[in-house]
């Protein structure tokens, strides 16, 4: 008997409820020829009899459901003899987790002493109480509902108007649990940094020009302490990014203009979603090709010109975030070409400009706001960009200019601070939320930048 | 007064006052179309349309239409909607070019130049023939940039006072040199409807066109908007060849010397101004103008 199958009968009843709430609205008023004597539509009264069968034993169910634990927890304690209730509180989360594991026949840590079996069974025994009941309870509360809800039901009864209010609330209640999802994920990420910052001073770590993030584990350990200065990585960052926008920008850009300009219908129709398909094809595929194709070629040519290529390089990762990236700006640029009005382009043409006259003077001046809109989206998504540059960009954090050398990202360095087992209150781990942050910050900044310039961009012609 | 000129090149239009044959007023097939009523001709041509046909795909929007332009003077285009006024507008400087699976057959002359002849460049063409459009639509720019735009694509001047000059002598032709002067650099987007519709005339004309087309240009003006720009029509006829569509009966009366009267992609009847309204030769036109229909 788990809460699945109680989910399923209350959908069953809210089912019937519905049936029900509708039937009788049509019977109250003489059959389905009278329903102009109803205030609001037949099916209205059945989604507001199921509204009423569904919420309130939908909602006890949740509450239940995220109480359930902690109140069988507490009382499985309450059992526990003295000596165990005793013990200090992460011990206790141990033996209480042993409890657990032998209630659900797991492998159990320690031994199993009596005390424990007893207490197992103990709450197994609060567990199926706790089950039982809440069945009990939930389909009451539900047939409650149901009738109720079947007793409001009359022909001046406003059920449109209470449906409509309840689905009002159900959204409000959606788009809250995003924003607050979103809310929380910020502050974990604040709190963390704001503890990485007790350990290491904000300033060494905005502006130091060194990023070495070994902690000594033992005193006498070599490079006992580390350097957390993130201006190394965010100008590895910045370097690739650069390079992804030389390619992205004039490929996309042109693309899109040949495709909104130049192209006829029949090209436009499969080149345009063939270049959306680009848009989907996973990063870690586009890592592959940097790292095994683009990386090894470019190291090669380099050397054939007497260059000294690294193997990984800054340009590797930037060309083939590049890559990614066209799609990005030639689908938003081909938006924004599109929406100036064929007017402009009649207006230019019909003086006698060619095309090409016509695209660089009248549409991409009356794109750019635009254009440059997309643009920095797509920077702050090649910022973003994780997985091309842990494979091809190179964990060594130096400070360079020159795209030939191997530099590390803001990202690649999240990835390799957290990968593996860590303690989570070392500067090392808690570094990470630090650059989390100051790459959320960034990437927020450029996005409110772009929307707001798009935005105004899409005034202009209304 | 009925002259029937069966659209076959090169015939000559009989003598006024010559009957044709092929159509009678009277009896239920008087609104049957068989060829342009009327003379096709233009004392002094300009532009020289024969046997226009135009295609979108598989629909045939003009029907073998054939007629003149004439030099200075102001010939309009009337029908229903939809009938194909700014079709064939749009064939006379090859604006058509730009809609995909538009295609146009038969013969237009500018002077003696075939203007879909294939070694024909549109370039000089539409700065030849220039072209003020329905919907008022200055760039957003300003409003110097506005009427410095065509000089500029077409290399006419290479400093900055002939510019100055050209800017200044097409806002004052389209007269709105008064209105702007002190405010050349502000957005020409920002200017009335009517100040706009004359901004882009003034871009029309800072090219030097010969020949101004015009569809319905005062179609989205004020009462008061629209006579001024009737009443700059008629003063840029003195310089310029202009055919403009129009869906007012009046405007074409006030205007223009010349009238064409379209119906459903078919010409049915040219003549001077004056005849076609007080004296119309074919049912549908008479229709039209008494408003029975349109
Ligand atoms: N771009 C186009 N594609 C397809 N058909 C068109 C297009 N433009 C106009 N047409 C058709 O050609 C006919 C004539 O249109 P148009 O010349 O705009 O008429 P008017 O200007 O006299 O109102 C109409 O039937 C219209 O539907
Ligand atoms: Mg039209």
């Amino acid at each position: 008997m788990s809460h699945t199958l109680l989910i399923l009968i209350l959908l069953g009843l809210m089912a019937l409820a519905y049936q029900l709430g509708r039937r009788r609205s049509l019977k109250l008023v003489g059959g389905s020829r009278q329903v102009k004597a109803l205030h609001s539509l037949p099916s209205y009264y059945g989604f507001y009899t199921a509204i009423w069968c569904g919420l309130p034993a939908l909602l006890v169910l949740f509450l239940w459901v995220s109480l359930q634990s902690s109140v069988v927890r507490d009382l499985v304690v309450s059992g526990l003899p003295d000596s165990m209730q005793s013990l200090p509180p992460a011990r206790l989360g141990l033996v209480i987790n042993d409890i657990q594991n032998l209630a659900q026949g797991n492998i159990v840590s320690g031994e199993i002493s009596p005390a424990m079996q007893a207490a197992a069974d103990h709450y197994t025994r609060l567990r199926q109480t706790s089950q039982a009941a809440s069945f009990v309870v939930v389909l009451c509360i539900a047939l409650a509902g149901l009738a109720l809800g079947w007793r409001f039901v009359s022909p001046v009864f406003r059920a449109r108007n209470r449906v409509e209010t309840v689905v009002r609330w159900l959204l409000v209640v959606c788009s809250t649990i995003a924003i607050f999802t979103t809310l929380g994920i910020v502050l974990s990420v604040l709190f963390e940094s704001i503890r990485f910052f007790e350990m290491v001073p904000i300033s060494q770590f905005l502006f130091g020009l060194e990023w070495s993030p070994q902690m000594a584990i033992r005193e006498d350990q070599v490079g006992s302490s580390g350097a957390f200065g993130m201006i190394p990585l965010f100008a590895g960052t910045l370097l690739i990014a650069l390079i992804a926008m030389l390619v992205a920008v004039p490929i996309g850009l042109m693309s899109a203009v040949y495709l909104a300009e130049y192209a006829g219908s029949h090209f436009r129709a499969w080149a345009k979603p063939l270049l959306e398909i680009l848009a989907g094809i996973p990063t870690v595929v586009y890592g592959f090709f940097a790292a095994l194709t683009v990386a090894p070629f470019i190291r090669d040519n380099g050397a054939l010109l007497g260059l000294d290529v690294s193997s990984e390089s800054a340009l590797a990762a930037g060309l083939v975030m590049g890559i990614m990236i066209i799609p990005f700006i030639s689908s938003l640029s081909d938006d924004v070409i599109t929406a100036v009005p064929q007017s402009m382009r009649d207006a230019s043409l019909g003086v006698g400009a060619t095309r090409s006259e016509t695209v660089r003077k009248v549409i991409l001046p009356a794109a750019l706001p635009g254009i440059v809109g997309g643009i920095l989206l797509a920077v702050s998504r090649a910022i973003g960009e994780t997985m091309i540059v842990v494979m091809a960009a190179g964990l060594s954090a130096n400070l360079t200019a020159n795209p030939l050398q191997s530099v590390t990202t803001v990202t690649v360095q999240i990835v390799t601070l957290l990968v593996g087992d860590q303690e989570f209150d070392s500067p090392k781990t808690l570094a990470a939320f630090a650059l989390g942050l100051m790459l959320f910050l960034i990437t927020l900044v450029l996005n409110v930048v772009a929307l707001h310039v798009v935005r105004k961009y899409r005034e202009a012609y209304e | 007064m009925l002259n029937v000129t069966p659209n076959s090149v090169g015939s000559v239009a009989p003598p006024a006052g010559v009957v044709g044959v092929g159509f009678s007023p009277t009896a239920d097939d008087s609104r049957v179309i068989s060829g342009t009523v009327g003379d096709i001709k233009a004392a002094d041509p300009r532009m020289t349309a024969r046997n226009v046909d135009v295609y979108y795909g598989d629909k045939q929007a003009i029907k073998d239409v054939s007629l003149d332009i004439g030099k200075n003077e102001v010939i309009a285009m009337i029908g229903p909607s939809g009938c194909g006024k700014s079709t064939f507008l749009r064939c006379l400087n090859r604006m058509n070019d730009t809609i995909d699976g538009c295609r146009v057959e038969g013969r237009i002359m500018l002077d003696d130049q075939d203007i879909y002849d294939r070694k024909m460049d549109v370039v000089p063409l539409r700065a030849q023939v220039g072209m003020v459009f329905q919907k008022p639509n200055p760039f957003p720019k300003s409003i110097y940039d506005n009427v410095a735009y065509g000089p500029r694509i077409h290399g006419l001047t290479d400093n900055k006072q002939e510019l100055d000059e050209i800017v200044e002598q097409s806002l004052i032709k389209a007269g709105l040199w008064d209105e702007v002067k002190d405010r050349l650099d502000s957005s020409g987007t920002g200017l009335s409807g009517g100040q706009q519709q004359r901004l882009c005339i003034a871009r029309t004309i800072a090219v030097a066109p010969e020949v101004i087309l015009m569809d319905e240009p005062c179609s989205a003006l004020d009462p008061i908007a629209t006579a001024r720009v009737e009443e700059l029509i008629d003063e840029l006829r003195e310089q310029y060849t202009i055919a403009i569509v129009t869906h007012s009966m009046q405007q074409a009366a006030r205007v223009s010397q010349r009238t064409a009267y379209f119906h459903l992609g078919e010409l049915v009847e040219v003549g001077k101004t004056d005849d076609i309204f007080t004296n119309p030769s074919h049912r549908l036109t008479e229709d039209y103008i008494t408003g029975r229909f349109g």
